[in-house]
């Protein structure tokens, strides 16, 4: 199967700083944002983009947690494989908070609608964003567009975008496969 | 990962590997129990019927709460406020419900293999809770569970059941249950209580109560069961208490901390004293919530095999 790179790991980097400073412009010190990685792929992401915010913004003060959607999917005894849920750990409050979701790739937007639904098991959020690092576009079902994202490309549905990290991966890297 | 059966009917039937997805998934609905809105929707368009022929507190309760979180539309049955009583059977009373397109049943009977039974005969799927003197498989699995968050894995964990061994379907399912897990387990009782070939399932007999504790990481106290006595299996309650019966300063003369645990419904003052049930050492309200959980992932995990 041949892959193709579609950012390279410096590209990566740069996409990274830029998408903190675009969220610090908006958000400032983060005092009623909360950021929200969904899981699997985009506490990864989350993680990376709060590190940054943290040394190199100093917000140090910055609360961030995970989400697992499996619950919320509407895909549920609809597919033959089974689905596989992963942590949740929510330790702050998001009632009346501004929330960022970060997510890896935005493809359907079915994820981003199951999170719409799974957040409000913890509150009512004042406000919610949307992260991505890829954007496919045209590939939407659902009215669902990101505030911030990394880079918009044209994927056709039977490829798959992967976005591998340094710290789990090796190195940083988004390639079609 | 998928579990390897299509009814939950004893833990005999399923493997190690659908214990621990059982358990991931436990896990996970224990989180979503402590969220501020405790539901999620994912099994909103099932319907499921609790038949229960037994009395029952905790496990009725605890199903009925667990499919509730897990929004599913939920009957219960009680054979003494229905038909049954006009002397229906047990294949006609399930198929009068599975009639109304009923998804999945859960089933509380006085005769071994009546699970077994309604899941041959029926096209539900279904979900044993308690059959009989024959299993308990999600009492077992919320026992096992309890014990793994207290103790880590549980391979070489010593575990000794005590008390009514013979009639106790928990005892039965938690053996198997706790082998699979790689425990070893001992079953602690008065003789007559104890099967005959109990060996014969890798379990070794111990009739001296101190002596269990002191080899045991965690107890397992079963309830005296009257009700399928038909004859006096001991002389009297008060031989029995002296005997096997736990309390405060058995614990405080081993040099270790145990755990203690119970299925409910507790006597008090009989397989344990109120002090030992609400000491320190006692995880049996515990075991009740995990048990929302761990039902939580049994049905979920039942449910995704009935593809629409």
């Amino acid at each position: 199967m041949s892959s193709k790179t579609l950012l390279t790991s410096l590209e990566v980097d740069i996409i990274l700083h830029r998408l903190a400073c675009q969220l610090v412009e908006k958000h400032l010190d983060f005092s009623e944002t909360k950021i929200i990685g969904l899981q699997p792929r985009g506490t990864k992401l989350a993680e990376r983009l709060v590190k940054i915010l943290q040394e190199e913004h100093q917000i140090t003060s910055i609360q961030w947690g995970a989400l697992d959607i499996t619950f919320f999917r509407d895909d549920f005894r609809r597919n033959e494989k089974p689905l596989e849920a992963n942590r949740t750990q929510i330790n702050f409050l998001v009632e009346n908070q501004r929330v960022i979701f970060i997510d890896d790739v935005l493809y359907t937007g079915r994820s981003i609608n199951a999170a719409l639904a799974a957040i409000q098991s913890f509150g009512r959020p004042k406000e919610v964003e949307l992260l991505v690092l890829i954007d496919r576009r045209f590939s939407r079902h659902l009215p669902i567009q990101p505030d911030y994202r990394g880079r918009q490309v044209d994927v056709i549905n039977n490829e798959k975008v992967k976005v591998c990290w340094k710290e789990y991966d090796g190195e940083d890297g988004v390639y079609l496969i | 990962m998928s579990l390897t059966v299509n009814h939950l009917i004893g833990i005999k039937d399923v493997t190690t590997e659908d214990i621990h997805l059982i358990f991931e998934h436990a896990k996970h609905f224990k989180e979503v129990l402590n969220r501020p809105i405790k539901k999620v929707p994912s099994l909103r368009d099932v319907a499921i019927a609790n038949i229960f022929f037994e009395n029952s507190t905790r496990t009725k309760l605890s199903f009925e709460l667990a499919q509730k979180r897990l929004s599913a539309d939920v009957i219960s049955f009680s054979a003494a406020q229905s038909s049954v009583k006009k002397g229906e059977t047990l294949i006609d009373t399930v198929n009068n419900i599975l009639a109304m397109k009923v998804d999945m049943v859960v089933m509380r009977h006085s005769s071994p293999g009546a699970a077994a039974f309604l899941a041959k005969h029926t096209k539900t799927t279904v979900i044993n809770a308690g059959d009989g003197a024959h299993e308990h498989p999600t009492q077992a699995l919320l026992d096992a569970f309890s014990m793994q968050e207290k103790l880590g894995d549980l391979t070489g964990k010593k575990v000794v059941i005590v008390g009514d061994i013979l009639h106790s379907r928990v005892a039965l399912s938690n053996i198997f249950c706790l082998q699979k897990l790689g425990a070893k387990v001992k079953v602690c009782g008065p003789n007559s209580l104890i099967p005959k070939h109990i060996q014969s399932l890798g379990v070794e007999v111990e009739p001296n109560l101190m002596k269990a504790l002191a080899w045991c990481d965690v107890a397992n106290m079963l309830r005296v069961q009257n009700e399928r006595m038909d004859v006096s299996y001991f002389p009297s309650t008060r031989e029995y208490i002296m005997q096997y019966g736990l309390d405060a300063q058995m614990l405080e003369q081993l040099d270790k901390d145990i755990l203690i645990m119970h299925p409910g419904p507790i006597n008090r003052g009989v397989e344990i004293t109120s002090e030992v049930a609400d000491g320190k050492h006692s995880i049996i309200l515990e075991q009740v919530e995990n048990g929302v959980a761990v039902r939580m992932a049994v049905i979920y995990l039942l449910a995704s095999k009935l593809i629409k």
